[in-house]
Formats: structure tokens, sequence, C-alpha cells
């Protein structure tokens, strides 16, 4: 309970009203037990979803259903650790995390954040229940979780339904923010649109207008409005798809998918698969001499995959969230590339920064607001306020919940002008986000109620 | 991209990815003809060969050295699981095996991801098959080439053991009448044990033979246990013939649907799962099995 909910509550700042429902629930004793326990919220912060209840002792809790087992595991695994540092760094009011939100001084408005950590195999029936679980269970007073968009769109009907906030971890589908964006759901991270309005131009720079494209495609929202934003973008500078080889999530083998690549006569190989799936699937091109007819685009980059493929993502041109060399010109991603590295032994990828910042963002806008009632904490994110965040300012938009952030292009570093076996790319451009984003109603988002 | 080049291309790659099914596919159809037990932990097993040949590949850099490793490391596990878990397990409902070795199933993977992280591994083919032999009409990886043949030569192996020797004549006869291989005096719960071993180092060979084709990750036997259980039932449960059979008809369904349309590969091959189940209950070359 924040200070001034204290106030309200007990001291001097009982209102007349207040008194009269505590009396009034005092009289009707048993048959109305519920204006006993908190007739005073009802004055200005009526209960909805886990509030008063999650909030209203020493710590708040947050359920966080990631996966780390299945084809996304790897990239779930970086991702709790950027949850994991962010929350040590709130509960101790660490500089990183103030230079971010700087009303935190230990905790969020001094109380403890404690965590929950659930494996949803990227699954969103799995994540969905689970969530459920740190609702009814843990009274959590904010959810997160996804690196499937499948799990983004299923916990966003859930935050919206149960008035939870939902923060997304990675969610590269349009319709996250788009057709089944929700009021309690917020996306940091750059998106299919946004990676394809960035990259198009870079592609047809480097490989000439008119080009033939062959796509590699998971078979769910993310694969789809990927592979559309791309068609789209590249469309404009005549480009046009000779295949689009539509596969399962954890597709077991590639083979049959690559010989109808190898005999589409494609120029580009965009390869929108995602996790070991893009491992799997860069590999066995490489097998089918795929790679040595055509050239590979992965649109929206996957964390640790060049370092899985061997050497194969040399050369290649990707559209990612954040990387770690950035540090050059963004102070911040220095401090966040130092402090996790030396905790995880390794350069954050960009589903730890994605995780960190997320809620670094989401402390910022209760401090601001002074109160966790979720409402109150989405109208502070609805304000569009210019924010700090690892790759430069950023702002959210009201009408979608969407991050405004630039994107990053890079592009594979050949061996040998790698400085360290952690430097597999060359920051080809960093696009502002400005630029990059539709109309807020071009993927038919309609927020729904706050209450 | 619907094409006849496309279409003889994917017809011989079906054959190839049938061949890799059809050997994953035969350890856990001779386990359950015989000793009458579904192994769940089945993929967990192939997964493991993986990381045992990978591990032998790391300190020696030899692909053999690998394949040995791995088959024999998970036949021993294969052995020492059954000699202390799964005879407990032989009278009892079919439940409580399912179950068991579901069960195992997760620890192996777990422990696996515990020793070895997340992070996917490579065991690259051996120098000879690396690269890509044009076969006239198309190109192919030459180790897939390659897998085909070995696979050859591991079921022909496998087709000796059963058919061609007096193991396998206790192991067939067995399959038929436990009971009755019992009472002419054969210790059959050793066959057993034998039998599981042999199943074990069958899915241990697969993990490791087919582990420059799909890199390691601890889920690899997750994938592929789907994919094995419809080659089973397809084929007929408990029969070696109707492993491969099923494998053959699996590889060409996924690879010549895909010509199609690539995202109704696996619709069709649960459409053939089904309509085998309709029409002939027991599989294209299935018996009754113990019962």
């Amino acid at each position: 309970m924040s200070t001034k909910e204290l106030r309200q509550g007990m001291g001097s700042g009982v209102s007349r009203r207040a008194l009269l429902q505590a009396g009034a629930g005092l009289a009707g004793g048993a048959l109305l037990p519920i204006s006993l326990s908190m007739p005073v919220y009802a004055a200005d912060h009526p209960a909805i979803g886990t509030y008063p209840d999650g909030s209203s002792g020493s710590s708040v809790f947050i359920g966080i259903a990631v996966p780390r087992t299945g084809t996304y595991a790897v990239q779930g695994e970086d991702e709790l650790k950027g949850w994991q540092l962010a929350v040590e760094h709130i509960n101790s009011g660490h500089e990183l995390i103030k230079k971010i939100s700087p009303k935190t001084t230990k905790g969020v408005l001094g109380k403890e954040v404690k965590i929950g950590v659930a494996d949803s195999a990227a699954k969103p029936n799995e994540a969905v229940q689970a969530q459920q679980r740190f609702i009814t269970e843990n009274k959590a007073v904010l959810l997160t979780g996804a690196t499937s968009s499948a799990v983004a769109v299923a916990t966003n009907k859930l935050a919206q339904r149960e008035k939870v906030l939902y923060v997304a971890g990675i969610s590269g589908s349009n319709d996250t923010t788009g057709k089944d964006c929700v009021r309690y759901g917020f996306r940091q991270n750059f998106f299919g649109q946004t990676a394809a309005a960035a990259i198009a131009p870079v592609l047809v720079k480097q490989f000439g207008k008119n080009k033939k494209a062959a796509y590699l495609t998971p078979d769910y929202t993310y694969g789809h409005t990927v592979t559309k934003a791309m068609q789209d973008h590249l469309a404009e500078a005549g480009w046009t798809t000779v295949t689009n080889q539509v596969s399962p999530l954890g597709a077991p083998d590639y083979s049959s998918y690559l010989l109808n690549v190898v005999n589409s006569g494609a120029d580009v190989l965009m390869n929108v698969n995602w996790g070991h799936d893009a491992v799997l699937s860069i590999q066995q091109a490489k097998q089918f001499g795929v790679l040595d007819k055509m050239k590979l685009v992965v649109p929206y980059q996957v964390p640790f995959v060049a370092r899985e493929t061997g050497g194969l993502m040399q050369g290649v041109y990707a559209a990612t969230d954040y990387w770690w060399t950035i540090e050059d010109k963004y102070p911040l991603a220095k401090m966040f590339n130092d402090t996790f590295s030396k905790k995880y032994g390794y350069k954050p990828e960009w589903g730890a920064e994605n995780a960190y910042i997320s809620f670094a963002h989401w402390a910022r806008m209760v401090e601001e607001t002074g109160s966790f009632y979720p409402p109150d904490v989405i109208k502070t994110y609805e304000k569009g306020e210019t924010i700090p965040s690892f790759v430069g300012d950023v702002h959210y938009r009201p009408e979608d919940h969407q991050c405004v952030r630039p994107v990053i292009i890079v592009k594979g570093k050949m061996e040998k002008d790698m400085k360290n076996k952690e430097d597999y790319y060359d920051i080809v451009e960093i696009v502002p986000g400005d630029g990059l984003m539709q109309k807020p109603d071009a993927f038919g988002c309609h927020l729904g109620d706050y209450t | 991209m619907i094409n006849w080049p496309n279409f003889v291309s994917q017809l011989f790659n079906g054959l190839a990815l049938g061949a890799l099914l059809a050997l994953i596919s035969s350890g856990l159809t001779i386990i359950y003809g015989t000793l009458g037990v579904l192994n769940l932990a089945h993929g967990a097993m192939f997964m493991i060969g993986g990381y045992a040949g990978y591990v032998a590949f790391e300190y020696t850099h030899s692909f053999t050295a690998a394949v040995i490793a791995g088959s024999l490391f998970v036949m021993v596990l294969g052995v020492v699981m059954e000699r202390v878990i799964i005879r407990h397990f032989y009278q009892r409902p079919h439940e409580d095996q399912l179950l068991v070795t579901f069960g195992l199933g997760i620890c192996f993977v777990e422990i696996v991801r515990l020793l070895f992280g997340s992070q996917s591994q490579m065991v690259p083919p051996p120098p000879l098959f690396q690269g890509i032999t044009s076969l006239g009409f198309m190109f192919y990886p030459t180790y897939r080439l390659a897998v085909v043949g070995i696979v050859a030569v591991a079921l022909g192996t496998l087709f000796i053991v059963l058919y061609r020797t007096r193991l396998g004549m206790i192991v067939r006869a067995g399959i038929e009448d436990s009971v009755m291989v019992d009472s002419l005096g054969i210790n059959v719960y050793r066959v057993f044990m034998i039998v599981f071993g042999i199943g074990a180092m069958a899915a241990g060979f697969a993990g490791i033979v087919n582990a420059p084709v799909v890199s390691l990750t601890p889920g690899v036997g997750d994938d592929i246990l789907v994919e094995t259980f419809v080659v089973v039932v397809i084929g007929g449960v408990g029969s070696f013939p109707g492993a491969i059979l099923g494998g053959l008809i699996a590889g060409e369904i996924i690879s010549v649907t895909s010509m199609f349309n690539p995202s109704y590969a696996y619709v069709m091959l649960f459409a053939a799962m089904t309509l085998v189940l309709v029409l002939r209950p027991h599989g294209l070359l299935g018996t009754q099995g113990r019962e």
C-alpha cells in the first residue's frame, strides 16, 4: 500500500462517505463482508482485477510464463535473465533502473517485487493456465512472458478479462498491438511492420529491385504477419514472392520445404522461422545448397542464431530490437551490457533487453502514477511521455499501446572481422521508430475498456 | 512448386526421410512387440544417443567413434532401465507403463538440459559425406544419401538378428506367447532384457546418425516421438517390417504433400493414420501382439 493510500485509508483523510460505507458494512454484518474489508478503497479506487489485494502487503507479485522447453527455450532463458536482473535492480534501487525510472528507490512504491516463473513451452493454453494461477493464488499485479505471439495474444485477452496489466515479452506479430490489442496490454519490442519497414529499403539498396523471394513461414500469427509485412513493403520495389513455405512450429525437418525453395528460382530466401526452427532451417538450407543459390535474410532476428548456426549468418541481413555493440552510441546500453554480462557471463541479446526495459518502464509508470490501480497506470502509459530506453528515447502510443522505438539493422560479420567471440554483427543502420509505424488503426486495434 | 522435377525430388526426399523414420521407429516397435511396453522414453533415448555421440565426437573428432559411443551408451542405459525399473511393470496395467516411461523421458530430457543447456549442438557429418551430390534430376545432401545406405544396413542387420538367428526366433516366439516360451525352459526375462537393450540401441544409433541432419537440442526426441508413433500405428504396432513400411509411407506423405501445400503435410500424415486405424486397426502389417 502506498503512503498516499495509507493516508486515504487510515488517517484523518478518511472521508465522510467512506465512514458511511464502513458503517453500512458493520450494520450489514455477514451479509456484506466485502464492504467491511475494503470500504476505504471504494471511495477513489474500486477493487478491480487483483487490486487492491495484490498490492496491499509489503510486496507485489509478477507472473512470468516463458518457454523454458521446446523450440523457443534458448530465447526464453535469455528473456528470463533480463526480467530477473530488472527485478534485482528494482528491489535494490540500482543506478541503472533509476536512469529509466528516476522515482524508484527500492522496490516499486516501496514494495518489494517478487516473481513466479512458469514454463509455457511457447504454448498459449499452458501460458494462460499458469498466469491464471498467478492471478488467483498470488494476486499478480503484472503479467509478462510470450516469446510466441500466439502466447502474447492469448495473454492479452486474459489480461483484459482479468483486468491485470500485461507487458509482452518477445512478440513479433502485428496482431499483438493490432487486431488483438487490449487496454491492459503493452509491447516494447519491434514487430513485423516495423521490421519490414526498416529492413526493406536496405534490402532493395543491397540486392536491387524486382527480385524474387522465397519465404519460410511458421504457421501462426507471428509468421503470417511478418511474412505479409515483408511482402507488402518489398512489393513497392517490384519484389515478388515465388513460394511461401508454411511449416508448423517445431517442425523436426525442413527438407521438403527447402526442396520447394531450391526449385523455386528465388534470388533471396526470407527465413521468418524463429528459435530452434530458424537454426535448424538455416543449417538444413546450407545442407541442401540453398544458401549457395540465393541470399539469406532473417527479417526478424533470432537471439543466439549466429552462435548456433556456426558461421551461416555471416553476410546475412537482419532486423533486430537490440544488438550489444550499440553501446558505443547509447550509454544506458553500455551500463546494461556491463551489469548483465558481469552477472551472466555473456552479452545480452534482445530478449533480455526487451525483458529488462519492459519492467523498467512499468516500474516508472507505477511510480509516476503513485498507485498500482491499473486504470491509472494505463493512463500514465497513455500520456505518451518520452522516456529513456537502451536504444534512446521512446514513447508508448495511446491508441494501440505499442512502444515507438528504433529498429536496428544488422549484418553478420565475417569471422576475420570479429573482434571477439560475441562480435557477430555489424550495425548497418539504426532506423528511428516514428517513420516505421503504421497508422494506429491500420491493423484494427480497439483497446477495450479500462474497467 | 508443382512441376515434374520437383515431384521427383520430393519423391526421393520422401524415401530418405522415411528411411530415418523407419530406423527410429524400429526400436520402439521391437520393444512393444516383444515386451508389450509402449516406451514413451524412446524419444528421449533417441536424444541421448545423439548427445552421447556428440560428447564422443568432441573428444575423438571421429564420427565412427560417435556412432559407436551413442549406440552403446543408450544400449547400456536401456539394459539398466529395464533391470531397475521396467521389469517391475511387465505385469502392471498399460497405463502404469506409459506413466513410468513418460516420467523417465522427462527426467532424461531435463538431465541433458542441465548438463548441456538448451542451445543446439552440432555434430558434423564425416568428411567423406559432406557437401552436395548431383543425382542428375536434383542436388541432394551427400550425408542424407549416406543415411539411406546406413539405415538400410542397420535395418538389414536387425532383420537378420530377428529372423535368421536363434535369439530372433525366441524373440518372435515371445511376441506370440511368452508363457509358452517360458515353459520351454527359456529364461524369457533375460531375453526381454536383451530385447530392451537392442531396442534402446536402435534409438541411440538413430539419434547419433540423425544428429548431423537435425542438430541436437534436449527436445529433439520430443519432436520426433510423435512422428514415430504415427509410423508405428500406420505400419502396425509391434511389427518390424511394419515400421519400415510405415516409415516410408510417412516420409512420402510429408514430402509429396508439401509440394502441393506445405501447411497440410502433417495434416495429411495424421489423416493417413486415421484412415489406417479405421480400415485396419492393427496397422498395415500389424498383429494383435502378445495379448
